[in-house]
């Protein structure tokens, strides 16, 4: 086969496996957006017992590989009895976004605490003088101004997701890196032109992005 | 105990309040954990009957017993440790490589450097580990070791940049004054502080380094979660609960201890050059609950200088 014959070939492969690892992108992001909100805000309330919660959450998560994540969601869940239905293929999927969706949610905790904490403490200190409460200084102080600085390292977190989506090939998924692993298979002759055509699929995703977060970065180095 | 800025020091209601609230939140925390080791331990029957033992069931852990388990667990663990050894020597060398032609004065040497390093971050690193394993032929642990080595390389790199950019302009002009030349200015002047002042980052990358290792799996190298794998199809799934927890309980032992040295050192040699930073961070930015991850906040009060 030619080389315009075999990239056309693994067109249709590559385009469901493109789409596939947006999807998990997605809806993991959002998962892990929510999540790590979530754990954000228990890692700076008042009560001890949700901090240290959050604090052995993020610490667990983080130091596992997320290959033990997904093996985890894959393998040890439907051992544990969580049923996701009988189609094997959807069932893989939803596991592999939930392994993805706890995998990235400290990465977003800690973006989001980065950037509560990188708000100047004068803006606390002032808002408090003025009788201000948790919540309120939280929600119309801090949060507001830590917003703008919380979303180049936020992008940053989905830029990894975004990589990261390939590990769920391993796992059943027919998302990009799978369909590589096929396509690599199926032409061996033409393995680098492959490899390239995935990468390039792959960089579609990662180049804008990164280059949203320098973009927004910038922005916010004016504003200050 | 050292208070946030975000809220009072408690007065006895409130700290009444958050005493009740405390325990509510241990007591839904702790009903969680049970409810889950509840439904880990109670023993399942499947649908033709069959019963199941519990994960907590001695039939489940009993080839713990077996000393040809704990060897293939040490096999794994010297595995990943050889790839992750191996990777983060050549991470960091190819991280100043990086950095130096990212730096460089000429634009034809620093714009081809910016693609390619673009080209590295954006891809995975388990594509990254096909590639070199289907296109160069290396063999599973080089594919590996050049794999992670190369593209945590270009974020070391990346960082050693931000690292001399942020270094204040006299410290060049200074070096340049004395009569070095541009290169030996960058080596033996700039490249130095900027080391010691990403080493806090250049350490964290290493634990992403050595979580990473575990996707050499794909070329089925037999680091630790390939050797759980082959266990857990060796044995049985009877095990593969047992097998997964142990898998678990070695990874963060390896990773939160590289962690702990990685902030100790940071601690002791991070960033001082020529005193920019205040001596502790966190004192500087208040207290407990606003203590920083110090330098988004460092880096963005340092005006930016570009490369001349």
């Amino acid at each position: 086969m030619s080389v315009i014959d075999s990239l056309i070939d693994v067109v249709p492969l590559y385009l469901e496996g493109f789409g596939l690892t947006i999807l998990l992108l997605l809806v993991s992001g959002v998962g892990a957006f929510i999540l790590g909100v979530i754990i954000a805000a228990m890692r700076i309330s008042p009560l001890p017992s949700l901090r240290l919660f959050a604090v052995a959450y993020t610490e667990t998560l983080r130091n596992v590989p997320l290959l033990l994540v997904l093996f985890f969601c894959a393998f040890v869940l439907p051992i544990l009895g969580v049923s996701v239905g009988s189609d094997p293929k959807v069932g893989y999927m939803l596991l592999a976004m939930v392994g993805l969706t706890l995998y990235t949610s400290p990465f977003v905790a800690e973006a989001v605490r980065s950037g509560i904490n990188g708000v100047p403490i004068g803006q606390a200190e002032a808002a408090r003088s003025l009788g201000m409460g948790f919540g309120p200084v939280l929600t119309l102080i801090i949060l507001p101004q830590a917003g703008r600085m919380v979303v180049p390292p936020l992008i940053n977190v989905f830029i990894a997701l975004t990589k990261n989506t390939s590990v769920a090939g391993i796992f059943f998924v027919n998302e990009l890196f799978s369909g590589v692993q096929r396509a690599t298979r199926d032409h061996g002759d033409k393995v680098l032109l492959m490899l390239l055509f995935a990468a390039l699929l792959y960089l579609v995703i990662t180049i804008p992005l990164g280059q949203a977060a320098g973009y927004v970065e910038k922005k916010v180095r004016v504003l200050r | 105990m050292s208070q946030s800025v975000l809220y009072d020091a408690p007065g006895p209601k409130a700290r009444r309040r958050s005493l009740i609230g405390s325990i509510v939140g241990i007591v839904l925390i702790a009903a969680l954990f049970w409810w889950v080791i509840a439904t880990l331990a109670a023993p399942r029957i499947s649908a033709n009957d069959a019963v199941t033992p519990g994960m907590f069931d001695p039939s489940r852990w009993d080839v713990l017993a077996n000393p040809l388990v704990w060897e293939r667990f040490a096999g794994g663990v010297g595995a990943t440790l050889m790839m992750a050894g191996a990777a983060a020597i050549l991470a960091i060398l190819v991280g100043i490589g990086f950095s130096f032609v990212r730096t460089a004065k000429s634009r034809w040497i620093r714009v081809p450097a910016a693609i390619v390093l673009e080209f590295f971050r954006g891809m995975p690193v388990l594509l990254m580990i096909f590639f070199v394993f289907l296109v160069f032929s290396t063999g599973a642990y080089w594919a590996g070791v050049i794999g992670l080595g190369v593209y945590n390389g270009a974020i070391i790199g990346e960082a050693l940049r931000a690292g001399i950019l942020s270094l204040p302009k006299g410290q060049r002009e200074a070096g340049l004054v004395i009569g070095l030349s541009t290169t030996k200015t960058r080596m033996i002047i700039e490249f130095p502080q900027a080391f010691r002042q990403m080493l806090p980052i250049i350490l964290a990358q290493m634990v992403v380094l050595l979580k990473d290792t575990s996707l050499a799996y794909v070329v089925a190298y037999d680091e630790l979660s390939r050797t759980i794998q082959n266990m857990q199809k060796a044995l049985g799934n009877n095990y593969v609960f047992t097998l997964f927890i142990i898998g678990l309980a070695i990874y963060l032992a390896l990773n939160l201890s590289l962690s702990w040295i990685a902030r100790v050192v940071a601690k002791r040699s991070g960033p001082q050059a020529g005193k920019l930073t205040p001596e502790d961070p966190s004192a500087a930015l208040g207290a407990e609950g606003t203590r920083a991850i110090t330098l988004p906040v460092l880096e963005r009060d340092r005006p930016p200088r570009r490369p001349d």
